[in-house]
C-alpha cells in the first residue's frame, strides 16, 4: 500500500523523525558497527590463547587496541593462512552445499504449502497453525530432540526406517550422514517462515488477475507461472536473501549435532570460526574467517539484488 | 449447498483429496518431534530405552514433570531467562515502536540507507559478532551479568521489529493524526495516544518475536554466562541434553514446559504475521 504523503510540514521539525529513530540507531551502532570495526582489526593480528591477556588492556577504547598489541601485527597473515589451507575449500564447499539445499527446500515446500493453503478449503486454519508449529519451537530445543531422534537403537527415525525395511542408518557416527541429519532438522525448522512469506504474498495477489486468465482459457501452469512467479518474487527475494544469509550462519543446529564428533567434517564455516576461536582460542584466525564471512555474504546479497533487478 | 461454497469452483474431487493428504502428511511431519517429546516425557525412567513408537506409553507417568520442576533449578532457569526476555522486549518494541514510526509516517534524509541498513545488519547474525563483542562486554565487566545479555538480544531483535511495525503503520490512514494535530496535540501525544493504540496486534506480533529470540538464544548466552546459577533456559536445558541418559526423559519435561506455552501464544499470534512480513518490505 502507498502512503500518500500529506503536507504535515508545519507539524514537524526537521530533526523529528531523527529523534524517533535515534535510541534504535545507537543500539545498532554499538552492538553492530563498532564490534564489526573492532573485528576487521583483531584480523589482522596474531592473537592466541598465550598473549590473550593484552585484550584486556585495551578496554573499551578500541581504537588503543593496535598500539597495545603491535608486536602481534601480523597484517594479513591470517587470512593467507586461512586461504591457503585445503581445509577452508572443503568447508566453504560443505557450507555452500548445506545452505543451497536448505534454502532450497525452505521456498519450495513452503511456497506449495502456501498454494494449497491460499485456496478455499475447510479446516485451512487448522492446518496452517500445525504447519507452522516449527517456527515456534525454540531452535535448540528442535536441535535436540531431532539429535534424539536420530539416535541409532532408540530414535524414532530409524525405527521408522526398520518398519519400512530399511536398514538402520550411522546417523550421528558418520558425518555424511550427521550433516544430513542437520540438513533435515533445519529444513524441518525454516519452511515455516517460507510458507508464512508465500502466504502474505499469494494473499497480495489480486483475484481478478486470475479470472481474466480463467476468461482467456490459461492453464493452472500458465497461471502459476505468469502471474504467481511473477507477483511472488517482490514479497521471496528478501525473505530468500535473508534465508540464505541465516542458513549460512546458522551455528545452533550443527553445533548441537555434532557434539562428541570429533574433528572438522561436519563443520560449516560459521562452527568452524566458533570452534577456532572459543574452543582454541586463535581470536585472529577466527575473526579473519568471520570477515571472510562476511564478504562472501555480502557479494552474493549483492548479486543476487543485482540479477533480480536486471530481469524487470 | 453446492461444492463452491466450500472450495474453490475449478478444483475437482481428486484435487481436493490430493490436497487435504498433502496437507495432513506434512502437518504430521510438522507436529511430529513435538509428539517424540511429549512421549519420552512421560515414560517412565525404567522404560526409557524402548524400540514402541507409541506417542503414549505404557504405565505414563508425570515423574519426569515432578522431577524437571522440584529437583533440577528448572525454576531458576525459567526466572532468569523471564527476567533476560521481558527487559529485552520492553526495550526492542519502545525502541522499534519509535523508529518504526519516523520511517512510516516522514520523509527526511537518510530514510531510504536507514531502512537499509537495518536490512543489512541481518547479514551480521550475533554468532559471526560474537568474539569483539565478548571481548567489548567483558572489558567493559558486563560478563555473567543477566541484565547485559539484553544488549544484545535487544540489538538483535530491533532491526526485524522496525520493518514489522512500519509495514503495519503504512496501513493505518493519516487522516485520524492530522485532526488529532487540528486540535493541537504533538506529535508525541498523537504516536502514543492514537497510533499505539491502532497497532495492538503488530505490537503483540512484534513483542513474541522479541520475547521468543531472548527465550531461546542459546550459543551467546552460552559465551557471556558461566556461572551456573545465571544459567537461562537454553543453556540449563543444554546441560540435560546427555543422549538417551538417565535425563533424557527429563530433558523432554522441560522442552514440552519450555516449549509448549510459547508455541500457543506463537500460533494464536499467527495470523497477524501473514499481512505483516509482506508488507515490510522495502518499497516506500
Amino acid at each position: 500500500m502507498k502512503f500518500k504523503q500529506t503536507n504535515r510540514g508545519i507539524y514537524q521539525k526537521w530533526w523529528t523523525p531523527y529523534a524517533f529513530i535515534f535510541p534504535a540507531f545507537l543500539v545498532v551502532l554499538f552492538i553492530i558497527f563498532i564490534p564489526l570495526i573492532f573485528e576487521f582489526m583483531i584480523a589482522l593480528f596474531d592473537i592466541r590463547l598465550q598473549n590473550i591477556r593484552l585484550l584486556r588492556d585495551v578496554g573499551i577504547n578500541i581504537f588503543s587496541f593496535p598500539k597495545i598489541m603491535k608486536n602481534q601485527f601480523l597484517g594479513f597473515g591470517n587470512y593467507a593462512e586461512i586461504l591457503k589451507d585445503k581445509l577452508f575449500y572443503r568447508t566453504f564447499l560443505r557450507t555452500v552445499i548445506w545452505t543451497f539445499t536448505n534454502v532450497f527446500f525452505h521456498v519450495v515446500i513452503g511456497v506449495w504449502l502456501a498454494i494449497l493453503l491460499n485456496r478455499k478449503l475447510p479446516g485451512k486454519s487448522v492446518f496452517r497453525v500445525l504447519l507452522i508449529l516449527p517456527w515456534a519451537m525454540p531452535q535448540y530445543i528442535a536441535a535436540i530432540t531431532w539429535k534424539g531422534m536420530f539416535n541409532y537403537e532408540f530414535g524414532a527415525v530409524n525405527l521408522i526406517l526398520n518398519k519400512l525395511g530399511i536398514e538402520k542408518i550411522n546417523w550421528l557416527g558418520d558425518p555424511t550422514y550427521t550433516l544430513m541429519a542437520a540438513i533435515i532438522t533445519n529444513i524441518w525448522l525454516g519452511v515455516p517462515f517460507m510458507m508464512m512469506v508465500a502466504l502474505g504474498g499469494l494473499q497480495s495477489i489480486p483475484s481478478d488477475l486470475y479470472e481474466s486468465a480463467d476468461i482467456d482459457g490459461a492453464s493452472s501452469w500458465q497461471k502459476f507461472k505468469n502471474i504467481t512467479i511473477p507477483m511472488l518474487k517482490p514479497v521471496m527475494v528478501p525473505a530468500i536473501i535473508l534465508g540464505t544469509v541465516w542458513t549460512f550462519n546458522m551455528l545452533n543446529i550443527i553445533y548441537i549435532m555434532k557434539d562428541g564428533l570429533p574433528g572438522d567434517d561436519v563443520n560449516i564455516l560459521i562452527t568452524k570460526m566458533y570452534r577456532d576461536g572459543f574452543d582454541l582460542y586463535r581470536y585472529g584466525y577466527a575473526a579473519a574467517l568471520s570477515v571472510i564471512i562476511f564478504i562472501i555474504l555480502t557479494l552474493f546479497s549483492i548479486a543476487y539484488l543485482k540479477a533480480n533487478q536486471n530481469e524487470e | 449447498m453446492r461444492k463452491s461454497d466450500y472450495f474453490e469452483r475449478t478444483d475437482s474431487k481428486i484435487k481436493i483429496l490430493f490436497i487435504y493428504i498433502t496437507l495432513i502428511i506434512m502437518s504430521l511431519l510438522a507436529i511430529y518431534p513435538v509428539l517424540n517429546i511429549l512421549s519420552s516425557s512421560l515414560r517412565p525412567s525404567n522404560q526409557l530405552f524402548s524400540t514402541s513408537l507409541k506417542i503414549i506409553p505404557e504405565n505414563a507417568s508425570l515423574m519426569n514433570f515432578k522431577t524437571a520442576i522440584f529437583k533440577k533449578p528448572l525454576v531458576r532457569w525459567i526466572l532468569n531467562s523471564m527476567i533476560v526476555s521481558f527487559i529485552s522486549m520492553f526495550i526492542s518494541i519502545v525502541f522499534s515502536a519509535t523508529s518504526a514510526y519516523a520511517f512510516s509516517r516522514y520523509k527526511f534524509l537518510g530514510k531510504k540507507s536507514g531502512m537499509i541498513i537495518l536490512l543489512v545488519t541481518q547479514m551480521f547474525p550475533a554468532a559471526m559478532l560474537l568474539l569483539p563483542l565478548n571481548i567489548l562486554l567483558t572489558n567493559m565487566g558486563l560478563s555473567e551479568k543477566l541484565w547485559a545479555l539484553t544488549i544484545p538480544y535487544i540489538s538483535s531483535s530491533v532491526p526485524f521489529s522496525i520493518w514489522l511495525l512500519k509495514g503495519y503503520f503504512d496501513t493505518i490512514p493519516t487522516s485520524i493524526e492530522e485532526s488529532a494535530y487540528v486540535d493541537g496535540a504533538s506529535v508525541l501525544t498523537t504516536f502514543y495516544k492514537i497510533v499505539l493504540p491502532l497497532s495492538k496486534p503488530a505490537l503483540a506480533v512484534a513483542s513474541i518475536f522479541c520475547f521468543m529470540n531472548s527465550w531461546s538464544e542459546y550459543i551467546v548466552a552460552r559465551v557471556l554466562i558461566h556461572d551456573e546459577r545465571l544459567y537461562t533456559l537454553p543453556l540449563g536445558l543444554v546441560t540435560l541434553q546427555g543422549q538417551y541418559n538417565t535425563e533424557w526423559g527429563v530433558y523432554s519435561a522441560c522442552a514440552i514446559l519450555t516449549s509448549i506455552p510459547v508455541m500457543i501464544i506463537f500460533s494464536y499470534l499467527s495470523k497477524y504475521l501473514i499481512g505483516g512480513l509482506t508488507i515490510g518490505s522495502i518499497k516506500e
